[in-house]
């Protein structure tokens, strides 16, 4: 028997080597372990957006909880889309976070309070966090306003762009132009800062 | 109607209602700039993920997804359509290959496993079903005779003892491998030809089997 075969809670150190698409692709075979290295590897992030979506942390373990036993049952059909397996498991996590904030009629726009985060994972874990979160948050920052607004109300709100229309008082098709410059834009922002980080000579 | 070619970012975004969804996922299935936008886009919205406070979710919630998971482990692979498990395996074993570059003795035993697994695509892929009676799985059969069992959630054999699988055609069942059980979905390849007809059955024997069935069988099919 490999360690791939074992039904342990603790994640076989192999694992920890292979890509995102290889656990998947893992998952899609029955593969327990390799579900949980992918928690491990996202359950936080997965948390967090869900949290910040529903505000209340039941819910947000509901939405991670169904997000990834989505993952258990759908990981074949991963193979198929044109995507990261990062981004399709985000994907999954954030679809199913707005579909329970939607049933439970808790959207609401104030910014999620700056509560002091425990720091309770690894420094490594932390540091990577932090890293990511400054990266994706400088590069909202660079957005015009009103693309940076859509976006934010979108993702984290939970709105339709129908309902963004109505409470912005501004005609559909001007959100929707907004939601697609805004999203273009940041994927041209996000990969240049890619591309400056390999480019810049290591110290 | 007008092609939503301008739903892309909403749909990335998860900002249409489910009519819009619905409209949107069969105008992509015709498009093939919106598939190519979409993918573009992907990417740069899952990044939004990270934009947002992460903190340490209660370790109770690592357990419960993995125990849930464990319960309901359908037998994943037989469910699938034929095309989509082919898609599937093929992109595990290009996985396992790659990997095979660094990873020495274990993804040998990958390798291994996918070969063996690549052997019984065929039989699923072709094979007719039918469910077993007495345990949660189904006997994949094909015209030839090639067989599969496919079984989840079964116990473990019993300390000394192991399942051991049987063809029954006629009177004498004849031996047909032997299989430990456990956690997870097992695909347990036949020794031997199913002919038509013919009664596919396990029991519980000592280890290492035996040549005729001492027990009553506890699952069992017929092709």
């Amino acid at each position: 028997m490999t360690a791939l075969l074992l039904a342990s809670n603790a994640v076989p150190r192999d694992l920890a080597h292979l890509s995102d698409e290889a656990l998947v692709a893992l998952v899609a075979r029955g593969d327990d372990s390799a579900l949980a290295a992918l928690y491990d590897r996202f359950g936080r992030v997965a948390y967090g957006l869900s949290l910040r979506i529903l505000r209340d942390r039941a819910l947000a373990e509901d939405a991670v909880q169904e997000a990834f036993l989505g993952i258990w049952r759908g990981a074949d059909r991963f193979v198929a889309e044109r995507a990261k397996a990062s981004s399709w498991i985000l994907t999954l996590v954030h679809r199913r976070a707005v579909d329970l904030v939607r049933r439970e009629e808790r959207r609401r726009v104030e910014p999620l309070e700056a509560a002091p985060e425990p720091a309770a994972g690894s420094a490594d874990e932390e540091a990577w966090l932090r890293l990511q979160r400054e990266r994706v948050q400088a590069a909202l920052r660079r957005l015009p306003d009103q693309q940076r607004e859509a976006l934010e109300l979108a993702y984290f709100g939970g709105f339709t762009q129908s309902e963004l229309a109505d409470r912005l008082g501004e005609p559909l098709g001007t959100i929707k132009s907004r939601m697609f410059s805004g999203l273009s834009r940041l994927r041209e922002l996000l990969g240049e800062e890619e591309k400056e980080r390999w480019q810049s000579p290591t110290t | 109607m007008a092609e939503p070619h301008d739903l892309t970012a909403a749909y990335a975004l998860d900002a249409l209602d489910p009519v819009e969804v619905r409209e949107y996922e069969s105008h992509l299935a015709r498009c093939e700039r919106c598939r190519e936008e979409l993918a573009a886009l992907r990417d740069a919205t899952a990044s939004l993920a990270y934009a947002a406070p992460a903190p340490v979710p209660p370790p109770a919630l690592r357990e419960r997804i993995l125990e849930q998971a464990r319960r309901e482990r359908a037998p994943v692979i037989p469910l699938r359509p034929r095309r989509t498990f082919t898609y599937a395996l093929g992109a595990a074993a290009a996985a396992a290959a790659c990997l095979a570059i660094g990873f020495g003795v274990w993804a040998a035993t990958l390798n291994d496993r996918l070969n063996r697994q690549e052997d019984t695509s065929m039989i699923l892929a072709e094979g007719k079903r039918v469910p077993l009676q007495g345990a949660s799985g189904e006997l994949v059969v094909t015209e030839s005779g090639d067989a599969l069992v496919i079984v989840s959630r079964l116990d473990p054999a019993p300390k000394g003892k192991t399942y051991e699988l049987w063809v029954i055609k006629g009177t004498e069942p004849q031996h047909a491998g032997l299989f430990e059980g456990g956690p997870g979905t097992h695909i347990v390849k036949l020794a031997r030809p199913v002919p038509p007809q013919a009664t596919v059955a396990a029991t519980v024997e000592k280890d290492g089997g035996v040549d005729a069935p001492t027990t009553k069988p506890f699952f069992s099919a017929r092709a």
